[in-house]
């Protein structure tokens, strides 16, 4: 029964709770970071480790601060999870870090970890927060992965990098910024549609 | 002349929303009505021009000299978060008036990534005070005409029939889509 229930936390995030066509939050780094299907998988993983690492930390330490403070004490934790995996990227895989840019840093504003830190970590054990987190967070990098590859196909006729087609017949509208709006309100429409049937 | 590139340039060719992507939460939350997306965008610029001010500051005083530019999304989100806390105990007490058009807007303010992103964008692009300060209005100048005409077509969108799934977020994503297809009619004024 317990493990159960603890399944049911980490699939949450998948699909009944996915953070980007159910509940539509953090939409920016999902609108920016996807022009490639690889460029959305290693943002959604990004993301995913901060959310993992700021939920086990905060559930940890959610008897200890105290409630009149409490965003500001997440917003550092999660602030470091962010420029540990902002120097770690530098690091080690520097092009990556370059394409992705402004929106590492910006993981600190990213209302899915803020949102689940408040929502869930606050209130629940470290067990089932990290799978919160990680459910969540591997929700996050499906959504942008899926969202990367159909720009990325429709774009240039490419995914992860091999060729289906010859980028000739590629619509380039979908690598640059309306094709990113545009794919992603097909995507939750679609979303919508299956979800009622 | 360099003020009034970067001017065009965050404004129209680089518009925050429809080009970078930046302050989406606020663009597609708040842009039901044209009143709101005009309270929006004021507080928006009001807090973003003091935030990249003060950052701007503590990035070349502090972290710069100490060596420690490590801390500088730490450091930046916990002034932002500070500031939009002060501008909102001082407003109410002086300007009331002022108080109660952006009120309800401030605490909304420091998760949005538009502020955050200025103040990182400055110091990436090497500005110097004064240039920062017309990047700032002017990019908070962009947010705005965007959540106003956004909200200028969304008002009409709502008395439409739409497909059922395609209700509230698909459309106006796909709206939202079609005006950055706009501004990019800007691209190439500004290198």
């Amino acid at each position: 029964m317990n493990n159960n229930s603890n399944l049911k936390v980490f699939l949450n995030g998948f699909i009944k709770e996915n953070p980007t066509f159910v509940l539509i939050l953090g939409m920016c780094p999902t609108l920016a970071t996807t022009s490639s299907a690889l460029n959305g998988l290693s943002m959604g993983l990004a993301t995913a480790f901060v959310l993992l690492g700021s939920n086990v930390v905060i559930s940890l330490l959610k008897n200890i601060i105290p409630d009149k403070v409490r965003i500001p004490a997440y917003v550092v934790v999660i602030a470091t999870f962010v420029s540990v995996v902002e120097m770690s990227m530098q690091a080690y895989v520097p092009a990556l870090y370059d394409s992705l840019g402004i929106f590492i840093p910006l993981i600190v504003v990213n209302c899915i970890v803020l949102g689940r830190a408040e929502a869930f970590a606050a209130k629940n054990n470290v067990l089932k927060s990290s799978l919160d987190g990680l459910g969540m967070g591997l929700g996050f990098s499906m959504a942008l992965t899926m969202l990367g590859s159909i720009r990325e196909i429709l774009g240039t006729g490419k995914i992860f990098g091999f060729t289906l087609y010859s980028d000739k017949y590629g619509m380039l509208l979908f690598v640059l910024a309306p094709g990113a709006f545009i794919a992603l309100g097909y995507l939750i429409a679609i979303m919508n549609k299956l979800k009622k049937a | 002349m360099t003020y009034i590139l970067i001017f065009i340039s965050a404004v129209f060719v680089n518009n925050i929303v429809l080009s970078q992507f930046l302050g989406i939460c606020p663009f597609l939350g708040v842009s039901k009505k044209i009143d709101t997306a005009l309270g929006m965008s004021g507080a928006v610029a009001f807090v973003m021009t003091i935030a990249t001010i003060i950052t701007y500051i503590i990035q070349k005083t502090v972290l710069e000299p100490f060596n420690i530019g490590f801390l500088q999304t730490i450091t930046f989100i916990l002034i932002i978060a500070a500031l939009v806390q002060m501008v909102e105990i001082i407003l109410k007490k002086v300007s009331p008036a002022l108080y109660q058009a952006l009120g309800v807007f401030l605490p909304l303010i420091t998760t949005n990534c538009t502020i955050l992103g200025v103040a990182i964008m400055v110091i990436q692009k090497d500005f110097n005070l004064l240039e920062s300060v017309v990047f700032a209005i002017s990019t908070a100048l962009g947010f705005g005409l965007a959540l106003v005409l956004f909200a200028g077509i969304r008002e009409q969108l709502s008395l439409i029939k739409l497909p059922k799934g395609m209700e509230g977020t698909p459309i106006s994503l796909v709206t939202a889509g079609l005006l950055a297809m706009a501004f990019m009619g800007f691209a190439g004024i500004v290198k």
